[in-house]
């Protein structure tokens, strides 16, 4: 009798099998339909007015869509690679900046005991609580009153310019960076930098040859996650920029298929939708593993 | 105080390390949101973003005021309204997120499926696509003449012999309530169901790992004690599941409550502001209205409302500690 019952806990019947196979299937279908409508119409010719079915390769199936896209995906004389190459700096300088500032200030505030301790971190949290658009209004009016008029540059305002979207990126990222990073220090065991110090290692030496190498993971994590937010960065871009040379790739997304638009390029909007998604994504999927591992370690601890 | 590393009191270390930081931060930070502050007593606009204009006068809690009793003078803005929507829209979502993210880790976790590691790896592609990316398909898939969603169900259509006129919804745009009991538009169900495609992947990643961790002979055990499968589901797994959900749930909620990307591209808060949210208003505010005294104020009131909201859930994580906590 109980091995009977034993053999039926572990050999689901072959109905049960099915079932399951064909639910799971089903899910995957639903998880794939979106994904694979979008590069289906990507697939579609350019004068294409909509898309009038569901086929999985269009009709005279083609990829001039994404050699538009790449010349001049919008109105603006702007290549995909200019755009690429703004979202670029700017997701790249943000992440650099609020990692390596994040680090420094997350060693004292996970290892040292010193005063106003408590205070930074509740600050820190406090700010972490806001959503980005919160912030909006003061950043747009303070960045706005930065004017210079310099001799060959001309005139400049940081606030239309790339480094004034940065700074306000920034804002938001470096009270994460910080957080995050504190968290995955805490987890790291103190023995090694204890024996340093008895061995007469400075600070600095502690920081650097011990914390540093360890805490590689948890930079590369949180530098990963800085770059994705401002690779996609929408907000004070789409608020503060007005040159056309300094738009972002999300910037064009919105503007061709956004509350504005008036007519929606489908095969256009899906190719760049495409070509947008895969950079993060294959650098996600390839560093899978390392990023799962980061990210665990760093957040159950808060 | 031991864990820390002892430093000297007096030591200047810890403020070298932390210096860079809290600099930027001051500058950019926290500058910003006490100039925020002071703004959102004042009438500040347009007017005074001009190199050399006067400075705003002070007008108290005029701006409060106006958010609260709903007499801001932009169309379709109604406080309550904005509020108790955005409160049922987290709490939906989370919701159906949770359900359905429990039962497919359920279905990942049992043992008669085949090539698991296949189905884990697909069902967390919506994950990777940025959410910028994520709302402007969904949009498009709901376009009325040409989006896939009018179609598929057209085709569905077919095979009951409904002709296909009948599913050309304006999912996004239409006024009247699909249901007429619940006063919710149709734009609401189109975004929540962008957002199950959305959110449930990452409740299955979490509720797999809990399943995982759950001892098997507990199961044979109370198989031998006589217990059918749902009551070995209710103590055994759900009691495994909580302490790794609600954290999860509750992090689920936050993000969902100011989840920008969907209101503010797929239906843009219509009809008629009815599925605006309180970020997107914010965002609206400073940006397409240049209220930016108001905008100001409007994020006073969001901080204090997301500080209760983290008031509360801090109380609801503790009461629902780990279960080797007791």
């Amino acid at each position: 009798m109980t091995t009977s019952k034993r053999r039926s806990f572990r050999e689901p019947s072959l109905l049960t099998k099915i079932l399951l196979q064909v639910a799971a299937i089903g899910i995957l279908i639903t998880v794939l339909f979106p994904i694979i409508w979008v590069f289906s119409v990507s697939l579609s010719p350019l004068n294409l007015i909509r898309p009038d079915g569901l086929n999985l390769i269009p009709k005279d199936a083609t990829l001039e869509a994404y050699l538009q896209v790449i010349e001049r995906p919008t109105g603006n004389p702007v290549s995909f690679f200019e755009l690429a190459f703004n979202s670029m700096k700017i997701a790249g300088g943000t992440a650099l900046a609020s990692v390596s500032l994040g680090v420094l200030a997350a060693y004292p505030l996970s290892r040292l005991a010193f005063r106003g301790r408590t205070f930074i971190m509740l600050v820190i949290l406090g700010v972490l609580m806001l959503p980005a658009v919160a912030t909006l209004a003061p950043l747009f009016v303070t960045l706005n009153s930065i004017k210079l008029d310099l001799p060959i540059l001309g005139a400049f305002n940081l606030r239309n310019s790339q480094l004034g979207v940065g700074i306000a990126i920034v804002s938001g990222s470096l009270p994460f960076a910080i957080w995050n990073l504190k968290g995955y220090l805490d987890t790291i065991p103190r023995e090694l930098e204890e024996a340093a110090a008895v061995d007469g290692a400075s600070q600095m030496r502690i920081f650097r040859s011990i914390v540093l190498p360890l805490a590689l993971p948890a930079i590369a994590v949180t530098g990963f996650l800085g770059f994705i937010s401002g690779w996609t960065e929408f907000y004070y871009s789409w608020m503060f920029l007005t040159q056309p040379r300094d738009f972002t790739l999300a910037m064009a997304l919105s503007a061709m298929t956004g509350t504005y638009a008036s007519a929606i390029p489908w095969p256009l909007v899906s190719a760049f939708s495409i070509m947008l998604t895969l950079p993060p994504a294959i650098v996600y999927l390839l560093s899978q593993r390392f990023i799962t591992g980061g990210l665990a370690v760093g957040s159950v601890k808060g | 105080m031991s864990i820390f590393t002892r430093v000297n009191r007096r030591s200047l270390t810890p403020y070298m390390f932390i210096a860079p930081a809290m600099i930027v931060m001051a500058i950019v930070t926290i500058y910003p949101l006490i100039f925020q502050f002071w703004m959102s007593f004042t009438n500040y606009g347009l007017a005074n973003l001009r190199q050399g204009a006067p400075a705003p006068d002070w007008v108290g809690l005029e701006n409060y005021v106006k958010i609260l009793t709903s007499e801001l003078s932009i169309p379709n803005y109604s406080f309550l309204r904005l509020f108790l929507y955005n409160i049922f829209w987290a709490l939906s979502n989370v919701t159906i997120h949770i359900i359905l993210g429990v039962a497919i880790a359920l279905l990942l976790n049992h043992p008669g499926l085949k090539l698991k590691r296949l189905y884990r790896a697909l069902y967390v592609l919506p994950v990777l696509i940025p959410p910028i990316v994520v709302a402007t398909t969904w949009r498009n898939m709901f376009n009325q003449d040409a989006g896939a969603v009018n179609m598929l169900l057209g085709l569905v259509g077919q095979v009951f012999r409904i002709p296909p006129e009948t599913f050309q919804l304006d999912w996004l745009r239409q006024v009247e309530d699909p249901i007429s009991f619940i006063p919710l538009p149709l734009s609401y169900y189109a975004m929540l169901i962008a957002n199950i495609w959305l959110g449930w992947p990452l409740n299955a990643v979490v509720a797999t790992g809990a399943l995982q961790a759950i001892p098997k002979d507990l199961y044979e055990a109370a198989e031998i004690d006589g217990a059918g499968k749902w009551a070995s589901f209710k103590t055994i797994t759900l009691t495994y599941l909580r302490p790794a959900m609600v954290p999860f749930a509750i992090y689920g909620f936050v993000v969902t409550f100011n989840l920008f990307s969907l209101a503010y591209f797929m239906s843009a808060g219509g009809p008629f502001g009815r599925t605006e949210l309180l970020v997107t208003q914010a965002y609206r505010l400073v940006n397409e209205r240049q209220l930016y005294a108001v905008g100001a104020a409007f994020a006073v009131v969001l901080f204090v409302i997301l500080l209760t909201i983290s008031l509360i859930t801090n109380r609801i994580s503790k009461a629902t500690a780990r279960y080797d906590d007791f």
